[in-house]
């Protein structure tokens, strides 16, 4: 099936210029349709599957810069040229400023307008492709980052996508490095506010005063210091979304004026009395439980309830069944990639001690754990001994001597991937006696084992 | 539908329509058409819609008017030649297709070859056609001589094909002479 052929639409409140217009891109094949003032473009654009206006600037009523700036503030998908039969610098300046694509005067040379339309139109085909990809491929980055099979993440996995495309506040609650932030950011990716800025605030390591002036902006002069004027945080969301992280180590005071701007959608400067409206979309984290804070009084019930739209819970690793490996096999791509390092995966006795290890520090840990991992192992796979954790405590009470001298001799050929040699150096042996060792206690090399991501 | 007609607008060259019409075989009318009614004393140019709207007026078989005028059409600086689609008239000029318009030594011969396929493409819009973007068709759109002379005098298949089904200008209505350069 074949394309269908670009849509024009000329404005122009002269009719021998839209007759000559449709006249003339109707052979060139276009598809074309004419409006003879800027409201009846606009009720036509509404109606949508316009590629590119041509549009004059000077017509009764709205002109086509006036056209051009409702077209750009309403993100009508259509790329414009605007033509003149009056051509003054400023107001050319001013069209491309506004986003036009292109500024001609008439009469125009035949060639030049079909030049100029041939690069609108691929213009706007390339711009409609690559949002295209840049939302596919955010579809796709938004959760495939929040790795894991486990029944708690895919559940995780399912509110985040139910949540993103409502414009609600989130309460996302999980202990340090759960990857709340991961999660904030796959809301925002997956909303209608993606193509803005997502801005994040870690209220933790902020001061009272600080917080204020980072979140609400300050006019110059409002404290000492205050050279100039900042806008804040909630300004430079601007259609975004805000992410305030840690959000139970806000003072009670902060907390009142956070509940203003949720409710009224407008922030004061500190040092201003103008109020800003501001449009924003509210995702806060916390790793306490502020249910409880509520109790003790030191969070607001009612900003507790204004944030409490929707929560969403995320899981410690170590409540993941099955997720550790995963997580295990993708950061050591991921650094393995970014470090042009050759790992392709763990020695039997490393994964075993990843799963079995309670992560304390959660996902965050881990991460740290492998990317070290990858900095001191030796390719192609990460050893028990690359990995900077304790080992689990071993009960020892019903081994013998030999038992005990047996498991030892294993893992510190593990260690050293089974280079025996260095093995009976690092046990004070020769290596005929650890090779004795080894067949008297019958141990063997493991095969080497590698996960593979799902 | 009766048999199309070559109309010279002006004093376009007496010599160069008989040719044009023994290489289409498209017959000539006898006669002039007077162009003053669209003739724009400011811009010095022949304004090629109202000079349609007039050869209409004038005649009631479709009609292709050739100038040497220099034409325009109000929004464009210059036009090669314009045609009502699928329409009843047509003209197109031989002013800009001159190597003198471009400070060159007159050229006859490709002025004419020139010519011929603007007055084919003329033609062929006058028959429903639209522009046609296989790289040599003469229904590719064309803004400079250097694209003109890119193109063969000729349509390509698909071109032809809905010409075929059209059947509307009967481009043929005289008998080819034995020398002439059949269009396909």
């Amino acid at each position: 099936m074949s394309e269908p052929k670009p849509s024009l639409l000329i404005v122009d409140d002269e009719q021998v210029v839209r007759d000559s217009l449709v006249h003339w891109f109707t052979e060139e094949g276009y598809r074309v349709e004419a409006a003879a003032t800027a409201a009846e473009a606009l009720a036509r654009l509404a109606a949508g599957d316009v590629d590119l206006i041509i549009a004059d600037i000077r017509m009764p009523g709205m002109d086509g810069l006036e056209l051009l700036e409702r077209i750009q503030s309403e993100q009508l998908d259509a790329a414009v040229i605007i033509m003149t039969g009056y051509a003054s610098v400023e107001s050319a300046v001013r069209a491309l400023k506004h986003g036009a694509f292109d500024y001609i005067t008439k009469p125009f040379d035949p060639d030049d307008l079909s030049v100029a339309v041939r690069n609108a139109l691929e213009q706007q085909r390339l711009k409609r492709e690559n949002r295209m990809l840049r939302e596919q491929l955010a579809e796709s980055q938004a959760v495939s980052e929040l790795i894991g099979q486990s029944e708690a993440m895919r559940r995780v996995r399912e509110q985040i996508e139910t949540v993103a495309p409502v414009d609600t506040t989130v309460l996302i609650e999980g202990e340090s490095g759960t990857g709340k932030e991961l999660v904030a950011r796959a809301i925002h990716r997956l909303s209608p506010r993606r193509y803005n800025p997502m801005v994040v605030v870690h209220c933790g390591a902020l001061t009272e005063t600080l917080i204020e002036s980072e979140l609400f902006g300050h006019e110059k002069g409002a404290f000492t210091g205050a050279q100039y004027r900042k806008k804040g945080k909630f300004e430079a969301a601007m259609g975004g979304t805000i992410f305030l992280d840690e959000i139970a180590d806000i003072s009670l005071k902060t907390q009142t004026d956070l509940l203003r701007v949720l409710q009224e959608r407008e922030i004061v400067r500190v040092g201003g009395t103008q109020p800003i409206k501001v449009d924003f979309r509210v995702i806060a984290a916390t790793n306490r439980n502020l249910a409880e804070l509520v109790k003790e009084g030191r969070f607001r019930s009612d900003l507790y309830y204004r944030l409490n739209v929707f929560t969403i819970h995320l899981p410690p690793l170590r409540e993941r069944h099955g997720d550790t490996a995963l997580l295990a096999q993708y950061f050591l791509e991921k650094f393995s990639r970014q470090m042009n390092r050759k790992f392709t995966g763990f020695e039997r006795a490393a994964m075993e001690l990843l799963v079995s290890h309670n992560w304390p520090g959660n996902v965050r840990e881990l991460e740290n754990i492998i990317e070290r991992a990858v900095v001191v192992g030796r390719e192609p796979l990460i050893r028990a001994s690359d990995l900077a954790l304790s080992r689990p405590a071993e009960t020892t009470d019903d081994l013998t001597l030999e038992a005990v001298e047996r498991k030892h001799i294993l893992r510190v050929l593990e260690d050293f991937g089974w280079n025996q040699t260095q093995a009976a150096k690092a046990l004070g042996i020769d290596r005929v006696t650890l090779y004795h060792k080894i067949r008297r206690y019958g141990l063997k090399q493991p095969e080497r084992t590698r996960i593979s991501r799902a | 539908m009766p048999g199309v007609r070559l109309v010279a607008i002006g004093d376009f060259s007496e010599v160069l329509l008989e040719e044009l019409s023994r290489r289409t075989r498209i017959p000539r009318l006898a006669g002039r058409f007077d162009p003053s009614p669209a003739l724009d004393p400011a811009r010095g140019q022949c304004d090629s819609t109202r000079l349609i709207l007039a050869l209409r007026n004038r005649y009631a078989i479709p009609v292709v008017g050739a100038a040497r005028l220099d034409l325009f059409i109000p929004v464009f600086s210059y036009v090669f030649g314009e045609a009502e689609l699928g329409g009843r008239a047509a003209v197109f000029s031989i002013y800009r297709l001159r190597e003198e318009f471009y400070g060159l030594p007159p050229n006859p011969a490709l002025l004419l070859e020139r010519a011929l396929r603007e007055l084919l493409h003329e033609l062929g819009h006058l028959a429903g056609l639209v522009h046609c973007q296989e790289a040599t068709c003469v229904m590719r759109p064309s803004h400079s001589v250097e694209q003109i002379d890119a193109r063969d005098a000729d349509y390509c298949e698909a071109c032809w094909r809905l010409l075929d089904q059209r059947r509307p200008l009967a481009l043929v209505s005289d008998p080819p002479p034995p020398e002439s350069a059949p269009l396909r």
